[in-house]
């Protein structure tokens, strides 16, 4: 397959993995070496001082894997931002992605504040890849503000729903000059072969993978869901039409016409 | 002395540093990244600052998430 160019980087896999939910580190681990990912998320929180758990460090290859953090949790701005250089002075590369959700219900992207924060860590020189709305509008000003990636949602985090957003992404995928990921909502591997067979330029899964018996097996079909999709796009789409088109030849029937 | 330590009251003796204080707690350093009075603490000042009343410290590590 082609490979993925983001911020100059050069990537395999278009299919990036979450690492949040899983049953058990090594089930994580396994799933994402089934996906053939290169960019893996975490996010950063408290440690629990009563009773210090693991760092999510000791289980991820970083040889192997971009380590995206994630500035989950973060209801605006500042807090974003402030997880942001929290990940950066823990030893990251500078890349974010950039999460602003308000709202606990829905977990919806807050599209001023996310726009906010992308300025000033952009200017603040991190490679910044935004979750977002589904907003054409708002995907120029990110890119505008100078982010690396656009990341607009297929369906709210973890609902499995699928490209809810299609016509939105479709026009967003149209506009941009920087690799669009189809993140969030992805919840089977036909979801995530449709949003790259319109064209976007990666996918990020992680409920989908944690929330199956099978990670494993789940994260190998959506390695070839993706694959498939891009080769479909690649290849190009045949034309939809309103009327049957035969596949066969229209003569020598045996028949007197 | 009374200590903000992840939001929760803490009392240490005077003088701790935190790189006591992550001994304390069986932390590696290199593990976690420290935020004290709302500044990071990089990892060459942070282990021999000395913490003070008052002080609000935050002690932040990398978990599983999407």
């Amino acid at each position: 397959m082609d490979s993925l160019e983001i911020a100059g980087r050069h990537f395999n896999s278009r299919l990036m993995v979450g690492t949040g939910k899983f049953s058990s580190n090594t089930a994580m681990q396994q799933a994402i070496e089934a996906t053939a990912s290169e960019i893996v998320t975490v996010a950063l929180r408290r440690v629990d001082i009563n009773n210090p758990g693991d760092s999510m460090l000791q289980h991820i290859d970083r040889e192997r894997y971009l380590l995206l953090p994630n500035t989950s949790g973060a209801r605006d701005a500042e807090e974003a931002v402030r997880l942001a250089r929290l990940a950066r002075a823990a030893g990251c590369e500078p890349w974010i992605k950039l999460e602003v959700t308000p709202d606990p219900y829905y977990l919806l992207p807050d599209p001023i504040e996310t726009l906010k924060a992308a300025e000033i860590l952009v200017k603040d020189g991190f490679n910044v890849l935004p979750y977002m709305p589904a907003d054409p509008v708002l995907a120029r000003h990110l890119e505008e503000v100078g982010t690396v990636t656009l990341m607009p949602l297929g369906a709210p985090i973890g609902t499995n729903r699928g490209l809810r957003t299609r016509d939105l992404i479709s026009i967003i995928i149209e506009q941009a000059n920087v690799p669009v990921v189809v993140d969030a909502g992805l919840g089977a591997p036909s979801h995530a072969a449709e949003a790259m067979e319109m064209g976007a330029d990666a996918v990020l899964v992680n409920t989908a993978l944690a929330d199956t018996a099978n990670p494993i097996t789940m994260g190998e079909a959506f390695k070839k869901g993706v694959e498939a999709g891009r080769m479909a796009y690649l290849a190009g789409l045949g034309p939809q039409r309103d009327k049957a088109e035969a596949s066969s030849p229209l003569t020598g029937f045996l028949r007197e016409e | 002395m009374n200590l903000l330590i992840n939001g929760e009251q803490r009392t240490l003796e005077k003088g701790t540093t935190v790189c006591t204080l992550l001994n304390q707690l069986q932390l590696q350093p290199e593990r976690v990244v420290l935020e004290l009075n709302r500044q990071i603490l990089s990892a060459a000042q942070g282990s021999e600052t000395e913490l003070h009343e008052g002080d609000q410290l935050e002690i932040i590590q990398f978990v599983g998430g999407g």
